[in-house]
């Protein structure tokens, strides 16, 4: 039940908007501020980044990225700031780092093996090819 | 047979994994933060109901606990009870953080309740709370004599979360 | 009183479920005629008894029983009768109902059109179903009863979550669990090859049908999620790669690749085991799909202490199912071999390199969406998978299946000679870089390159789909439903990705503070903010505003979006206010009240983005008249319906 009532609480905060209407001194800082803060996860939310979030914690660590970057900070170090204190979980695409490294290796490794296992398919039955006289069924008839 | 055993395995493997996840759930409410280990933030507050300002300086040299709570939050007002207890205890500093509160509010709430902590530090921007790695109240910090974070509690405190893992960490750091 | 029949009418249907798994299953081994018999009583009695479950549910909410916990938490007094009835699916308990309740439909389905099948077989596929079924209402009675009282009843009940008081999102759970579940006959129709120890190109005939349709429902399903998240959620985004969605998505993927496998395997008997496996994982992903949004199986850091007892029923379950299956392949499927053979550029080349690509996919999005769950159980930092990752690599692979469409539809089974397609090729390729770089300078300027890509390969895929049905048509050829329905479908995943392909690349967005009278422009466009004032509905008040659009200084419509707040939940939702032309959408977003009259809003100008559901519906339609080719109608033909022994004669 408890489960029930967190969860929908959780929905619900999804449902509400956050228009975020932060102007910065310059287009770059604006465009760089917009990136950043859709990067970044909220992590009082299920699944929004601080850009889209309403709630107060949200809306500090926008604030936090504005200052930052109206201070002159890179993107990296704003970026590292954020993972100082929340971990590696604030940042919505998962670093090239220690923990998370396979998350990106693995899909390419398993797009080697499809490669692989389709080669070898297909080179064993384009060997069969000359032997095999099965007729092929078409569903051609005149109207 | 060899291949055609690989997806059973594959499988095997993804139900261990999803199964230490199930098991591991009702722990999970517990994140680990990212500053174990590491110095906590320093900074300077200033003092509820005092004219003064508290620096981190002050607390260094001491193991000293760290509550972030606020008297908009409801788990804060559960876990209340639970601080003073703790507080009696006289085993560690206690020091509250009032996130983006009202000094009038905080005030009230601590004279009708009962006033845990030895020192209020009042972030009503939530700067400190950032820093903190805070993510929703109620949060409670051990940082230890070295200025280390040690340990950090997600939601309403409890006596039993604080003798199962706050004052076995306290002991090994020698203290009474 | 009533509400215990319900529950009590849901113990009969377990034991019936039990019945019907037994005697179907063991009874096709002992192939006896007598215990098969019990197979389709059993299956017309769950879906009796649970279709009652579920009429005293209905009642019980329309009714107003506050006496039941389920109607409790998920209606109120004010809640208007339509919801009242969404609310079945409102939550956990009610929407475990309706699963079991579409899969007694789909037994039934099943029982009614397998009489041409042989006896044993259609007693297994019922037998399986009838297994699945028992551990969903095992799960449902065990953990989660939906009957369970509340007493005394409180005076009003909590209310339906607002989210789930739209009419989209109210028959978005009906279809998609149609979907889901009817994945689990052609798992049923595979686990019933396995134990027979036969899977040719007739079994491949008849499970075509039920896996289309399944999937059919999926993509609606999916679709309308995806709409709802984009005129509900008041960001005016489709797809947020959320750990919800992913779950439907993969189910899907694999059941594309499962209906080409199957295809194949009907036409050259070749594929046998990658069909026998795709469908095993399509209906293993509907299960674990079903599962990670409910029982805290996913246990993503933002996920709360989940109920562990319902956690661990439902991975034993899973285990049961999947492993059971799983083992069955190891033991049967290295005997389904075949000597056929085909060139690389033959059709079942291309098919095999599609499978493989959208397995890749589903790959992806599982490990995306399971990656912190991984990290979190095996005690490795707590990370975050977002749309950044899963965008580094999916539209990749999206468009090399759309290649793969474009180049394969030409080719011939068994020996694709290249050379008979080179002329479609070339006029497809042509016709599509023209259209394509037209349409994209023409209309929208240069955008993102693999926009630019995506839009020609779309288009090259709908030329493509053309060429056979003209061809056929003026050759004065038949026109089977199977080729309609796939080129419809394949027109279908081309305007798909022509869309996402635009609104990715083209859409302009902007957050702005106005007051009423103050414009924001964008581009030929302007939206004039001209007042606001509040409104009041059946369970619920807010404040609307009135925004004038203006194309080239011109007004061409009027937008309200709405702010509403329900007043038992005391939940605010955000109603956009959309206006749809014929290339774009005009969107705009009701943020908050930021002091002294200004309001925050979000205007949006989204070209193309209502095709990306209108070809959902398009790939709908196709599988569905595919699904019905008169080949799939019943059919007597003497080897497929053995002799078995009749009632009359005992059989040890």
């Amino acid at each position: 039940m408890r489960l029930g009532v967190l969860v929908l609480t959780l929905l619900l905060s999804m449902s509400a908007v956050a228009i975020d209407v932060t102007v910065l001194p310059d287009a770059e800082k604006q465009a760089r501020y917009e990136a950043l803060t859709h990067e970044l996860r909220c992590m009082q939310c299920m699944n929004n980044s601080i850009a889209d979030s309403p709630v107060g914690l949200a809306s500090d660590l926008r604030r936090d990225v504005a200052e930052q970057i109206i201070a002159g900070k890179t993107d990296d170090e704003i970026r590292d700031a954020m993972v100082k204190r929340y971990g590696n979980v604030i940042l919505f695409t998962p670093p090239l780092d220690r923990s998370s490294a396979w998350v990106w290796f693995f899909p390419v490794i398993a797009a080697l093996a499809g490669l692989f296992i389709g080669i070898r398919i297909v080179r064993q039955r384009s060997r069969l090819v000359e032997q095999d006289d099965s007729v092929i069924e078409t569903d051609e008839s005149a109207r | 047979m060899n291949r055609f055993i690989v997806p059973l395995v594959v499988f095997l493997g993804l139900a261990g994994v999803l199964y230490i996840g199930v098991r591991h759930s009702p722990d999970k409410s517990i994140m680990a933060s990212a500053l174990l280990g590491k110095p906590a933030p320093s900074f300077e507050l200033p003092v509820l109901g005092e004219a003064r300002k508290l620096s981190s300086r002050e607390l260094a040299g001491k193991p000293w606990v760290l509550n972030v709570w606020g008297t908009w939050c409801a788990g804060c007002r559960e876990e209340h009870p639970a601080l003073l207890a703790i507080a009696r205890q006289n085993l560690v500093t206690l020091v509250g953080l009032s996130w983006k509160d009202e000094d009038a509010a905080a005030q009230q709430w601590l004279t009708q309740l009962g006033n845990p902590y030895s020192v209020v530090a009042v972030d009503r921007e939530g700067r400190t709370a950032i820093d903190f790695g805070v993510y929703g109240a109620p949060e409670t910090f051990l940082i230890d004599e070295r200025g280390l974070v040690q340990y950090r509690h997600v939601g309403a405190m409890t006596l039993e979360a604080w003798e199962r893992e706050f004052v076995p960490r306290l002991k090994r750091g020698g203290l009474p | 009183m009533i509400p215990e029949l319900g529950h009590f009418a849901l113990v009969l249907a377990l034991l019936l479920a039990a019945a019907q798994a037994v005697f179907g299953l063991w009874g096709a081994h002992r192939v006896d005629a007598r215990w098969m018999s019990v197979v389709r009583p059993a299956v017309a009695g769950q879906f009796v008894l649970i279709s009652f479950g579920v009429g005293v549910l209905v009642y019980a909410f329309v009714s107003f029983d506050f006496s039941v916990l389920y109607v409790a938490s998920n209606s109120n007094s004010a809640l208007p009768t339509f919801y009242r009835v969404a609310a079945l699916w409102g939550a956990h308990e009610g929407s475990l109902l309706l699963w079991v309740w579409i899969l007694a439909l789909w037994t039934l389905a099943v029982a009614a059109f397998s009489r041409n099948l042989p006896a044993t077989f259609a007693s297994r596929v019922m037998g399986v179903l009838g297994v699945v079924s028992f551990g969903f209402l095992l799960f449902t009675l065990y953990t989660s009863n939906p009957f369970e009282r509340l007493l005394p009843a409180p005076a009003d009940g909590r209310d339906l979550n607002p989210v789930l008081q739209d009419p989209a999102l109210a028959i978005h759970p009906p279809l998609l669990y149609t979907g889901y579940v009817g994945f689990a006959v052609a798992y049923a129709f595979a686990c019933a090859a396995m134990l027979e120890g036969k899977l040719d190109q007739v079994w491949a005939r008849w499970t075509r049908p039920w896996t289309t349709l399944a999937w059919c429902f999926l993509s609606v399903g999916i679709a309308l999620g995806s709409w709802w998240a984009y005129y509900e959620l008041g960001w005016g985004g489709y797809w947020f790669w959320d750990p919800v969605e992913n779950a439907s998505f993969m189910p899907w993927l694999v059941g594309t690749a499962l209906i080409h496998s199957l295809a194949v395997t009907e036409k050259r008997g070749l594929f046998k085991s990658w069909t026998l496996l795709l469908a095993i994982l399509a209906f293993s992903l509907s299960l674990l799909g079903t599962f990670l949004v409910r029982s805290g199986v996913l246990v993503s850091v933002h996920s709360f202490a989940a109920d562990p007892s319902r956690g661990m029923f439902i991975l034993a379950f899973l285990i049961c199912m999947i492993g059971g299956a799983l083992i069955l392949y190891s033991w049967r499927a290295p005997l389904l071999r075949s000597a056929a053979g085909f060139d690389g550029t033959a059709r079942e080349a291309f098919l095999l390199y599609n499978n493989i690509l959208l397995v890749l996919a589903a790959l992806v999005v599982l490990i995306g969406t399971l990656a912190p769950l991984v990290n979190d159980a095996l005690g490795m930092q707590s990370i975050s998978v977002g749309t950044g990752w899963f965008t580094s690599s999916f539209p990749y692979l999206a468009l090399g299946l759309l290649g793969l469409v474009a180049v394969g539809i030409h080719a011939a089974w068994k020996r694709g000679r290249v050379g008979d397609s080179r002329t479609r090729l070339l006029i497809g390729l042509a016709a599509a870089l023209v259209i394509g770089l037209a349409v994209v300078f023409g209309a929208y300027g240069l955008g993102k390159w693999q926009s630019l890509v995506g839009i020609v390969f779309g288009t090259w895929v709908i030329v493509s789909s053309l060429f056979d049905p003209i061809d056929r048509w003026r050759r004065k050829l038949s026109l089977p439903r199977a080729v309609i329905g796939m080129t419809i479908a394949h027109i279908g995943i081309g305007v798909c990705v022509i869309a996402v392909s635009t609104v990715e690349s083209y859409t302009v967005e902007r957050d702005v503070a106005l007051r009423p009278g103050e414009t924001v422009a964008m581009g030929r466009y302007a939206y004039r903010f001209e007042k606001l004032e509040p409104v009041e509905g059946p369970n619920y008040d807010g404040v609307r505003a009135e925004l004038t659009v203006l194309r080239d200084g011109r007004p061409i419509t009027v937008l309200h979006p709405e702010k509403r707040t329900y007043w038992v939940q005391r939940s605010t939702m955000t109603e956009a206010g959309i206006h749809s032309r014929w290339n774009m959408d005009l969107f705009v977003a009701l943020g908050e009240d930021l002091g002294e009259g200004r309001w925050s809003l979000r205007v949006q100008l989204r070209p193309l983005i209502d095709y990306i559901w209108l070809a959902a519906a398009l790939m709908a339609l196709g599988g569905g008249l595919a699904a019905s080719d008169r080949r799939y109608r019943a059919r007597r033909l003497a080897e497929e319906s053995p002799a078995v022994p009749g009632a009359a004669t005992e059989v040890t």
